[in-house]
């Protein structure tokens, strides 16, 4: 077992730049995942780890290895497909076995620690199946199988559940964690499901064209997100966003939006100019506006009733245009067309630049303290 | 009381339903399988019935004869040395058109920019005329005037006529039957290896089979092992139904050793005009062709599809 780093690793196809400078340390034991839509590079990056794709630049490292110009088979990774990829001609037990048939181990042993690790996965009464007598999920679980048996130095997963139905996407994706967790291997893991990269991974890495754009905690992403695609991609129903401007007047900062005028109050480093605010939807609550409170209220457009919470997008007052989805307890009486007043702590506003990027606001005690001023930035 | 009343009241009108639908399905049939009765079921049983008779092609009388022509196929010394010689000629064909086809499928199918044109000129031979190519083969092979035997003299080979030698007459045949079968098979094969996911080979690549053999002989053959099934049945009967070359180049000779089933049996029924004798050997040609195909559908398929 070791970690996994990436140095400035580039892919280019053609004219045409897949992977741009890729820098990433995975430490021993971690389980960092790899999150972003379509085409963001992950995948490929992922494989040019395992040495199913060359790096057109840059050096992959298996712990102080460099095993950039090494074929895959020597560079002691497993990896779950998308797919699963499991021979079809073979039964579970000999696709699990097949890397250590080819690594000329006996019979005895193969048996065995296939065996081993067929029941870690509860699959072991399944060994003498061919893949199409299994289900997804069986399947899913001889493709673990099949990576834990190497006792490889970390493993990789592309995608892994994005095959299975909700439900057992929901219960495969504990179980993987746990696994991980109980064999303390390092793993790599690329998704484009925002809720496998926060609910699994220690670390999240967030990329969008070939580049990334914010490593941190599941925590550290969804609470401090460093821009505008940030705090879209994480988080569902997606942050509110409000593009307005701001402007400094009177020892206070407001922000306006088509006839909204919320006035932020504290200390915020924000230059006056066209700006975006963001409030994620369980930021929005039925409390009166106070001192640390901005009001927002509006028409209810239309109403989710998910059980223990309900989603309430409304049309802002004062905003045309702009609906906002809350996000409330499922008690909550809410009816379509019904005029709705919410607020939210101004604590959990984010604003963006024009360029996007998150502008940190700190707030130092109440609103309407005297001590509160601007700070131009 | 309620829950019997209802099931009174709703089956009569369900099973009418049932029968109007079953009634629907047929005539839905219908119109096929009459096609199929007519042109395939009633030709063999006509056939068939030939063979039980001594019905000569253009007389006016004819009788029953049991299964007379049957018993004399059996001891005829022509139709037994066509039997053999087709057997020989289907030996060689099959085994050289599946392997050559699979092999030019594996090189052309790595090729990108030129894949279309290679495919385009292995496939060229299949729809080629086989009469008008085995005049141009003929040609070739000709010992006195074709390029082949010419090169092959000055290169200091003794003279050859390999439609003329009885050892090699079949060679000759089987070789141009695998000309003609390698573009057809190859685009089989092509299709099958368009099929296997590259994820497999990914796979195989990260487990340690990396090497060309390894990846063949562990991910691409299994995996194409419904295809190779499907050629080899194909070849086999194409090839059991070789007749044009043997028509156009050999007519039998030299010392019928290229006669072949279906060419003695055209000269039975369509020479000698003994339409009994020939239908019996085209029913004895059907049950090799029913066995190929039931060997295909009962044994093999079984243990090739995953």
């Amino acid at each position: 077992m070791s970690g996994l780093s990436f140095h400035d690793v580039s892919k280019r196809f053609g004219q045409a730049t897949v992977v741009d400078r890729f820098t990433l340390n995975v430490a021993e034991g971690e389980f960092v995942a790899l999150v972003g839509p379509s085409g963001c590079g992950k995948t490929t990056s992922l494989r040019m780890l395992a040495g199913l794709e060359e790096a057109s630049a840059g050096r992959v490292m298996v712990g102080a290895r460099d095993v950039t110009d090494l074929p895959a088979r020597e560079r002691n990774l497993a990896m779950v497909f998308q797919s699963y990829a499991l021979y079809p001609h073979l039964t579970a037990a000999e696709n699990i076995g097949f890397a250590l048939s080819l690594q000329g181990l006996g019979k005895a042993t193969i048996k065995d620690r296939v065996q081993r690790a067929a029941d870690r996965l509860g699959i072991g009464h399944l060994l003498g199946r061919r893949p199409k007598e299994l289900s997804g999920g069986q399947r899913q679980r001889v493709a673990v199988a099949r990576c834990i048996v190497r006792e490889p130095a970390a493993f990789l997963f592309d995608e892994p559940l994005s095959n299975l139905d909700a439900k057992l996407r929901g219960t495969a994706r504990i179980e993987i964690a746990r696994l991980q967790k109980s064999l303390g291997i390092t793993t790599l893991y690329v998704t484009h499901d925002q809720v496998e990269a926060m609910t699994m991974a220690d670390r999240v890495v967030l990329m969008e064209a070939g580049r990334i754009r914010q490593i941190g905690t599941p925590m550290d992403l969804y609470h401090h997100p460093v821009d505008l695609f940030a705090a879209t991609f994480l988080g569902s129903p997606a942050m509110n966003l409000l593009p307005g401007e701001v402007r400094h007047a009177d020892g206070e900062i407001r922000f306006l939006s088509a006839g909204l005028d919320l006035r932020l109050a504290g200390t915020v480093r924000c230059a006056p100019g066209q700006v975006t605010l963001g409030l994620r939807p369980e930021a929005l609550e039925r409390l009166p506006p106070g001192p640390n409170r901005i009001a927002i209220s509006g028409i209810v457009e239309h109403v989710e009733h998910l059980g223990a919470e309900t989603l309430v997008q409304f049309a802002v007052q004062g905003a045309p245009g702009t609906v906002m989805t809350a996000r409330v307890p499922g008690g909550w009486a809410v009816r379509a067309r019904e005029p709705v007043a919410l607020s939210a702590a101004q604590t959990a506003l984010h604003l963006f630049d024009a360029t996007g990027a998150a502008v940190p606001l700190h707030f130092t005690g109440p609103a309407q303290a005297s001590a509160d001023r601007l700070v131009p930035a | 009381m309620t829950v019997a009343l209802n099931t009174a009241r709703v089956s009569p009108g369900r099973n009418a339903q049932m029968r109007a639908e079953a009634l629907a399905g047929y005539a839905f049939a219908t119109p096929a399988l009459i096609l199929i009765i007519v042109l395939l079921i009633a030709p063999i049983v006509v056939v068939f019935l030939l063979s039980l008779t001594d019905y000569q092609l253009g007389a006016l009388d004819w009788s029953w004869v049991g299964l007379t022509n049957y018993s004399d196929m059996l001891g005829d010394r022509v139709f037994l040395r066509s039997l053999g010689n087709t057997f020989i000629y289907v030996a060689i064909v099959v085994p050289g058109s599946v392997i050559l086809g699979l092999v030019v499928a594996i090189l052309v199918q790595e090729r990108t920019k030129s894949k279309a044109i290679y495919q385009t000129i292995f496939f060229l031979p299949v729809t080629t005329t086989l009469i008008a190519m085995s005049v141009v083969w003929h040609f070739l092979l000709n010992p006195a005037l074709g390029p082949v035997t010419s090169l092959a003299r000055a290169l200091g080979f003794s003279d050859f006529d390999v439609f003329g030698d009885p050892d090699l007459v079949l060679v000759g045949l089987a070789v141009i039957g695998i000309w003609q079968l390698v573009g057809f098979n190859m685009i089989l094969f092509l299709a099958g290896l368009t099929a296997i996911p590259r994820d497999l080979y990914d796979a195989a690549d990260i487990d340690g089979a990396d090497g060309a053999w390894d990846r063949f002989a562990r991910v691409t053959w299994p995996m194409l092992g419904p295809t190779t099934l499907f050629v080899v049945v194909t070849t086999t009967i194409t090839a059991f139904r070789v007749f044009d070359t043997v028509a156009v180049i050999t007519r039998g000779n030299p010392q019928g050793r290229s006669d072949v089933l279906l060419y003695t049996l055209y000269k039975v029924g369509f020479q000698d005009f003994n339409m009994g004798p020939a239908s019996a050997m085209t029913i004895a040609f059907l049950v090799f062709v029913l066995v190929v195909a039931l060997a295909q559908a009962f044994i093999i398929d079984k243990r090739t599809h995953y």
